[in-house]
């Protein structure tokens, strides 16, 4: 190996290793700490100075009182279990309102498909506080849903719609659109048409040849689209706190007000590294389906 | 043939309605005369002109511009030097470890991001403020800018860069006459990527400010915490604004210089 060679890759990993892995290792390690009242809030602190001594008497102050605290607080695992359920249902909505788009765009002829692209990524680069507070004016029970619903007549009394869980399914569903509708998008577009015509020979109406063909054929799209939605609305704090009322546990929110309210930084940081662990499942899930895609293609 | 029923229609203008009927709403009540957002008073200006009196907001915009600039113009070296690393370097020991690192930041929620970054600046006793963000904000988006680079990377004819270094260029030569100008399209829309990632960052920034230094997702966050605000809606205008402007002419001019490489062609091959 040589000099340059070392450098070149020297360079990012050291970066990543100081500003990524390490930092991990601290949320480990204050996580098996105590809280106490001091600054910086827990014990024990490392102090290399003290050579091999020091070390054994740091791992041996380390516990897992923490985690025992989560497991036995009814807070912290219906939290986890509410993200995971709120992901799921509004993944399922995303699907269901993703899915006709991608439908519709990859019909479209194809001088009009960059220009159906670029306006479903175009709001992907606008800021995504500003998304999900344009639908704080919208969901108020005197927003603008409610005026038109009721001037219509179709409501006698406005809803409540902002600071409930649906409104923070209505946020993700909004923010996390464009995540579901590319990938679909991307295996409709590469679909054969005659398939269906084939299909439509053979005496199926248009809804079967679409249903047992067209649906079959977008699977990976479709599992794609609903994890890169499923996995990051599990630890989402943003579209909760500010869609969703006291009664919306979701964990990103739970770990927020530990760290910034209570001032709890093991607890907080425990309830990190179990979400880390809850996330690996469908991560690992979504590389594996990407890994069959590519071989398949390849 | 493809069909384009009916119900494509109408599922494709539902779709971009509900896409971007609350941005354009968003918009409209900006120049809403009335305090109120929901009742609409008239056109104004007036909520602009309030804007740019208040000290508080353009100091946090100012914050937010140096983060945003510095921080994606380091995370475009870096990663870009990691993209190369991925694709060129072949194998050596950590590859494993390397890669983990750059696609793991992609999936990691921001709440554990910035939780772990303020730790890390807690412990080696960095004083937070604009250096900690710029650091924060490197990290998460050199991630994303060599994904999109690497991809680049992958799909480029390596050939060239050895008949650069047969002609007796050295390795950096190669890289800077060969390799760069073919991977610049995905070079700079990594930078833009990573720049706006940084403009829009509430969560990681949260974290890793301190009282010194504000920026605006984190002023805006306060504000609209005490509900809908004219000022909030007018400076959203102005961001949209900003945005759009930008991603519609980087496109127009992509597809007029695709158009100008296609008339060149036919131009080289009838001469």
């Amino acid at each position: 190996m040589n000099f340059r060679r070392i450098v070149l890759i020297g360079i990012p990993y050291f970066w990543l290793l100081a500003l990524f892995l390490v930092p991990f290792g601290i949320v480990l390690k204050i996580a098996l700490s105590d809280t106490a009242v001091a600054i910086p809030p827990y014990v024990p602190k490392l102090d290399l100075a003290g050579g091999w001594a020091a070390l054994v008497d740091f791992v041996s102050q380390l516990d897992f009182e923490n985690f025992a605290f989560l497991a036995t607080d009814d807070l912290y695992w219906k939290a986890y279990l509410s993200s995971l359920r709120i992901a799921t249902i509004s993944t399922f909505f995303t699907l269901l309102v993703g899915f006709p788009i991608a439908y519709g765009m990859s019909r479209a002829s194809g001088e009009w498909r960059p220009t159906l692209m670029m306006l479903i990524i175009l709001p992907f680069w606008t800021s995504f506080l500003i998304r999900v507070y344009a639908w704080v004016g919208i969901l108020n029970t005197e927003g603008l849903l409610n005026q038109f619903l009721l001037g219509l007549g179709l409501i006698n009394e406005p809803l409540i719609l902002l600071n409930t869980n649906i409104a923070v399914y209505i946020g993700i569903v909004y923010t996390y659109l464009p995540f579901m509708i590319l990938p679909i998008y991307a295996t409709l577009e590469r679909l054969d048409d005659s398939l269906n015509e084939a299909a439509e020979d053979l005496g199926c109406t248009r809804f079967q040849a679409f249903w047992l063909v067209t649906v079959p054929l977008s699977k990976n799209g479709v599992i794609a689209g609903c994890f890169l939605v499923f996995i990051p609305a599990i630890g989402e704090f943003v579209i909760p706190a500010l869609l969703g009322g006291s009664k919306t546990l979701m964990i990103g929110k739970v770990l927020w007000e530990e760290f910034f309210s209570n001032r709890d930084w093991p607890v907080a940081s425990a309830v990190a590294v179990i979400l880390l662990l809850i996330l690996v499942v469908p991560i690992v899930l979504f590389q594996r389906n990407e890994q069959r895609q590519r071989e398949a293609e390849g | 043939m493809r069909r384009f029923t009916w119900f494509n229609a109408t599922s494709l203008t539902l779709g971009f309605a509900f896409l971007y009927l609350p941005m354009i709403i968003l918009v409209v009540y900006s120049f809403n005369a009335s305090k109120l957002v929901t009742v609409w008073a008239g056109f104004s200006t007036k909520w602009y002109g309030e804007l740019f009196r208040n000290e508080a907001f353009l100091d946090a915009a100012w914050v937010t511009l140096r983060v945003a600039v510095i921080s994606s113009t380091l995370a475009t070296v870096l990663g870009t030097l990691a993209a190369y690393v991925l694709v060129r370097a072949g194998r050596f020991r950590g590859r494993t470890l390397f890669s983990g690192m750059i696609y793991a930041p992609l999936v990691m929620p921001e709440v554990i991001t910035g939780l772990s970054l303020l730790l890390l600046f807690i412990a080696i006793g960095l004083d937070r403020g604009v250096t900690t963000i710029v650091l924060a904000h490197t990290t998460f988006s050199m991630c994303y800018v060599s994904v999109v680079v690497s991809s680049r990377l992958a799909s480029f004819d390596r050939s060239l860069e050895e008949a650069a270094l047969d002609l007796g260029c050295t390795p950096f030569d190669a890289f800077r006459s060969v390799t760069l100008p073919v991977i610049a399209p995905a070079v700079i829309s990594g930078w833009l990527l990573a720049f706006t990632l940084s403009l829009d960052d509430l969560v990681i920034a949260s974290f890793t400010s301190g009282p010194s230094a504000t920026t605006l997702p984190i002023k805006i966050w306060s504000s609209i915490r005490l509900g809908v605000s004219p000022e909030i809606n007018a400076l959203s205008t102005i961001l949209i604004g900003i945005v759009a402007t930008g991603v519609i002419s980087a496109s127009l001019i992509s597809k007029r210089a695709a158009l100008q490489r296609e008339r060149d062609l036919h131009k080289a091959v009838r001469t």
